[in-house]
């Protein structure tokens, strides 16, 4: 069991709780102001993210400098902005190299005959006992620390559970009347496959990835926060929330919003990626 | 217990010693791709300028001197007695510095998986069929608390109880006072998960027929969801104390760490920054055995708390 899964899981596309329909609406709108951050920082922060101001350092939060300053006076709300860009991509590459581990393993398990199925899933089930980011660390003891090893580490962890998820949908679908069907109209494999198995086990890749994105983004600004990943001065907001951890008892809005903020990417990914599970859902009912 | 069900058992034991293996051996030709000389690592380091005698003697002493699958073998033969080697850094064994380690990360990760329990619980009691209203706003506590990062939850909980009001130690102590914050830390998000795993058993337990026949039978709601829903609930949440008790001790890296508490997690990522090999493969053993031991262990105890799969299994 992934956290991965238990978020898939736990969703059981039920349709009789209506609950969301807000919660969706909000996510979707802090997407908007996320990708907004990221395209173009300069409209949406107030202040240069670099420019200090020593006499203003450690001011607390107020309708001039509203996350507060840090250590050298710089806008603390100004950095959270301009550090979208780095944490979202950080975020996305780590959902990508995951996926796409994921996705090979599955389909050598789902289309390698016995003998790779089995490997795949001892594989699986071995990476399982690294819980965490048991596997991330392990990654960083040998590679060292730093952004992209972060990534790839936070990537590797993931994949796992990926892996798990999409081998299932590739057998499921495999074994499908449709594909049966098209197997005894006696069209080749080759176009069995890329016609009619891949596209139907691939449509929940970007559910997936966007239920995944979150949870990278936790990991990695874990993996900053901790100093192994993206260093202070990079406005991260991992990194962010490393630099301040010293001012903890003194400022702790050095720390709280940045953190903040991850916690609101999470949650955002999370309703968004159920609101797309919904979708497909009841596009597959009505079919 | 019938043959079938004791052959069942033996291939889950089979499977979880193969697990502890195949970690063993990533681990240790995992950490061989560590660029550099271990024997250097030993002596403090590149810029340690320790002498060839020196690095002869260290070479000899940890055995890194043998072809690559003598030293393999040497280590599986010391693992099966219980011998992690000697940490590079502290020069003391790993098992030592491991079993004074345990019991603080061992007491965190079980008073946390406890309160999370009783926490999920409690939020899937109060939230089942109680309306609409009810159900959204506990599907959204759930969701945010599992959203919830340790790092950033531990400093909010530091700043409010901490530095605000005062009530608790912003590092651990010894005592139970410390202990809240840290356990806190680790158990809200865990409930998120558990709260909507059970929430989501106990709905499709009050689905059932049986439900609805107690309560025809004069039960009050409670009474049905206390003597016959909460099995359900319990089911899926009793499934995942395994993936519950590896977010725990991999979320006691972050835990430990910010509240300054002795245990594994902060052994491991001093470990880690200091690429202590022998260090950080006896934290990645330990924390598998556990792994795999939990998971062992509630797949058994479903199987108890559930009758339809003793059905099967006898």
């Amino acid at each position: 069991m992934s956290e991965l899964e238990l978020r898939t899981v736990a969703v059981g596309a039920r349709p009789r709780v209506a609950t969301v329909r807000i919660g969706t609406v909000l996510a979707v709108a802090f997407a908007l102001y996320l990708l907004l951050a990221c395209l173009v920082p300069d409209a949406v922060a107030p202040q240069d993210p670099n420019q200090i101001a020593p006499r203003d350092a450690f001011s607390p939060p107020s309708p001039a400098h509203w996350f507060g300053t840090d250590e050298s006076g710089r806008d603390v709300y100004s950095r959270v902005v301009f550090g979208t860009a780095n944490s979202l991509l950080i975020g996305v590459a780590a959902t990508a190299s995951g996926l796409t581990l994921g996705l090979a393993l599955a389909v050598l398990a789902a289309f390698g005959g016995r003998v790779f199925d089995f490997t795949v899933n001892r594989t699986i089930e071995v990476l399982f006992a690294f819980p965490g980011l048991l596997l991330a660390l392990l990654v960083i003891v040998i590679a060292g620390p730093g952004p992209v090893t972060a990534t790839l580490a936070v990537g590797l962890s993931t994949a796992p559970g990926y892996a798990r998820i999409l081998r299932g949908q590739l057998l499921a679908v495999r074994r499908s009347g449709y594909v049966e069907a098209a197997r005894v109209l006696g069209h080749r494999p080759r176009r069995i496959l890329g016609r009619h198995i891949l596209p139907n086990a691939l449509a929940p890749l970007l559910v997936l990835a966007t239920l995944g994105i979150g949870q990278a983004i936790v990991w990695a600004s874990a993996l900053s926060f901790l100093g192994l990943g993206a260093l202070p001065p990079t406005a991260e907001w991992g990194a962010m929330l490393s630099a301040g951890r010293p001012y903890l008892a003194t400022a702790w809005w050095l720390t709280v919003f940045p953190g903040l903020m991850i916690v609101l990417t999470a949650v955002a990914s999370t309703v968004l990626g159920r609101a797309l599970t919904r979708v497909r859902a009841r596009e597959g009912a009505t079919q | 217990m019938t043959p079938g069900s004791a052959s069942r058992v033996a291939a889950r034991v089979a499977g979880a010693v193969f697990v502890l293996w195949a970690v063993a051996t990533i681990t240790f030709f995992a950490l061989r791709l560590i660029p550099g000389d271990p024997a250097l690592a030993v002596l403090g380091g590149p810029g340690s300028q320790a002498s060839p005698e020196a690095l002869e003697q260290v070479r000899q002493q940890y055995g890194l001197d043998q072809p690559l699958a003598v030293q393999y073998a040497a280590m599986l033969g010391r693992l099966l007695s219980g011998d992690l080697g000697q940490s590079y850094a502290l020069k003391v064994p790993v098992a030592d510095l491991l079993g004074a380690q345990l019991p603080g990360t061992v007491l965190l990760a079980l008073a946390a998986l406890a309160v999370a329990w009783l926490l999920a619980l409690a939020l899937a009691l109060v939230s089942t069929g109680a309306g609409r209203v009810a159900a959204s706003l506990a599907s959204s506590i759930e969701l945010t608390s599992a959203a919830l990062p340790h790092f950033w939850l531990a400093t909010a909980l530091i700043a409010l109880f901490s530095t605000a009001l005062g009530w608790f130690p912003p590092v651990s102590t010894g005592d139970l006072g410390g202990l809240v914050l840290p356990v806190l830390t680790l158990a809200v998000p865990l409930a998120g998960f558990l709260a909507a795993v059970m929430r989501e058993g106990m709905l499709d337990a009050l689905a059932q027929p049986f439900a609805l026949s107690a309560r025809a039978r004069g039960e009050s709601a409670i009474g049905v969801s206390l003597r016959h829903t909460i099995r359900h609930a319990a089911i899926p949440a009793v499934a995942l104390s395994g993936w519950a008790l590896g977010t725990l001790l991999s979320g006691a890296v972050v835990v430990e760490t910010i509240f300054a508490r002795p245990g594994l997690g902060r052994t491991l990522l001093q470990a880690v920054t200091a690429r202590d090999v022998p260090v950080v493969t006896g934290v990645v053993l330990v924390v598998a055995v556990v792994y795999v031991l939990m998971t062992l262990l509630s797949d058994l105890v479903s199987a108890l708390v559930d009758p339809r799969r003793q059905a099967v299994a006898a």
